[in-house]
């Protein structure tokens, strides 16, 4: 099991270890905002995203676990066009067989990979240049965001990227050519013709089984899909006890477990009741538990963000932190919870170093 | 030459100490801070080379009107003050 968490906040990175009990060892960057957090198991180095109100967005390796940070390049539109970088949604590791390489995605909209560390970043103009990207809108932001990057382990050429609002695009070129793949989502944001348009779907995250690439979770504005045919179709599921949300955590291993963390809805950005839950399925999506134990009850408020919950390597130990600074563990795949902290600056990030 | 002075919230992130440097206009000037202080160019500026929305620059105490080009005239002794906007946060 991994024994050491990193949790990017609205002000600063906190690393957890468990030594006995969990508790917090290393705090980074106090005051700034990390949205994203990686840690590349390729090599161990690990990755802050900062997102610096005035100051742009910028990334910071570690290359000692955090306890020294140098900051490297970061993703960067043309110089003399009108798009600038406004955020990055999206930081994820490429293949074993690519060391080096990173994918990035940003607001507005733009894919990027290093091949570097991060020291330099380019535009995948392939998918910038897709005619179909101009009808993407934004979705939790004024602009388009590529938030969740899918790398096949078996072929690290197969790259899968989740757009809000821009559906899910496949390429099987390492990024030369792409294809929207989001045949089975349906938009309830839309009017009834657009309804099922695939380049202007909104998945929330998209996240497959490790073991079984061609399953893959996603938790959508209006509902859960699943895909077993690597994102060439999906089909609709039906988390408990509502259908929007943030995030979803694939298992590593079991093809049929995945994790969800519900919300009333889009217009009500809150849990049901005011208690805190996470919806697992073990069965592929057909039926759900509701996890509660160890969990807030009551008058409880709490959004979780779509990269704030994480799963490790072995399936069992999970963590999710919220908007009010809160952050649970599981020790046994979700029946029962922790509370770590009630006390963390709103959580945007939970990574566990696998 | 002109005198060229960060905010000092920008500390945190890197070295942005007083300087001296050349140009007839901030764009000038600033590029030349740029070339010895590299990383320091995106946080003032945005990827298409405006000033960031929340950066603010001053030449003698007057804000600048083109944050797009940087084409305001500077010349030889005059005080650049690149700063943290409060309109930001």
């Amino acid at each position: 099991m991994s024994d050491r968490l990193l949790v990017g906040t609205r002000k600063g990175l906190f690393v957890y270890d468990r030594n006995g009990g969990w508790s917090i060892t290393g705090r980074h960057f106090v005051g700034d905002p990390c949205n994203l957090v990686l840690h590349d198991p390729r090599d161990g180095a690990i990755y802050a995203v900062l997102s610096l109100g005035h100051f742009g967005v910028h990334i910071h390796r570690s290359d000692d676990g955090g306890l020294t940070w140098t900051e490297v390049g970061a993703p960067t539109y043309p110089e003399g066009g009108e798009e600038s970088l406004k955020d990055i949604w999206a930081l994820e590791a490429g293949g074993d067989d690519q060391p080096g390489r990173l994918w990035a995605g940003t607001l507005p909209g733009g894919l990027f990979l290093s091949d570097d560390r991060g020291e330099t970043w380019r535009l995948v103009e392939s998918l910038w240049n897709e005619p179909e990207r101009q009808r993407w809108f934004g979705g939790g932001a004024d602009v388009p965001g590529i938030h969740s990057v899918v790398v096949d382990p078996r072929d690290s050429k197969k790259v899968g990227v989740a757009v809000s609002c821009g559906g899910y695009w496949r390429s099987e070129d390492d990024g030369a050519t792409w294809t929207v793949s989001s045949e089975g989502m349906y938009a309830e944001f839309m009017p009834p013709e657009g309804r099922n348009d695939p380049a202007i779907q909104d998945p929330h995250h998209v996240e497959a089984c490790a073991t079984h690439p061609d399953v893959l979770w996603c938790q959508h504005h209006n509902g859960a899909f699943r895909s077993v045919d690597g994102g060439l179709t999906w089909a609709e599921i039906h988390p408990q006890p509502s259908k929007f949300g943030f995030p979803v955590a694939a298992h590593p291993t079991d093809p049929d477990t995945a994790w969800f963390v519900p919300a009333v809805k889009d217009e009500c950005r809150v849990p049901v009741d005011g208690k805190v839950v996470v919806a697992r399925t073990r069965d592929g999506g057909a039926t759900f538990d509701v996890l509660r134990n160890g969990l807030p009850q009551q008058d409880a408020y709490d959004l979780v963000f779509r990269h704030a919950l994480h799963v490790d390597e072995t399936g069992d130990r999970l963590a999710f932190g919220s908007t009010t600074g809160s952050l649970w563990l599981s020790e046994d795949g979700g029946d029962g919870w922790k509370t770590l902290s009630k006390h963390l600056p709103p959580v945007y990030a939970v990574r566990f170093v696998r | 030459m002109a005198r060229v002075t960060f905010t000092p919230v920008l500390d945190r992130h890197l070295d942005v100490a007083t300087t001296s440097a050349a140009g007839a206009t901030v764009r000038e000037v600033l590029d030349s801070v740029f070339a010895a202080n590299p990383r320091l160019r995106r946080y003032v500026l945005e990827d298409h080379g405006g000033l960031r929305k929340h950066v603010q620059i001053f030449v003698n105490g007057e804000m600048v009107a083109d944050r797009r080009q940087l084409g305001d005239a500077v010349t030889g002794s005059d005080d650049v003050y690149v700063m943290q906007a409060l309109s930001g946060g």
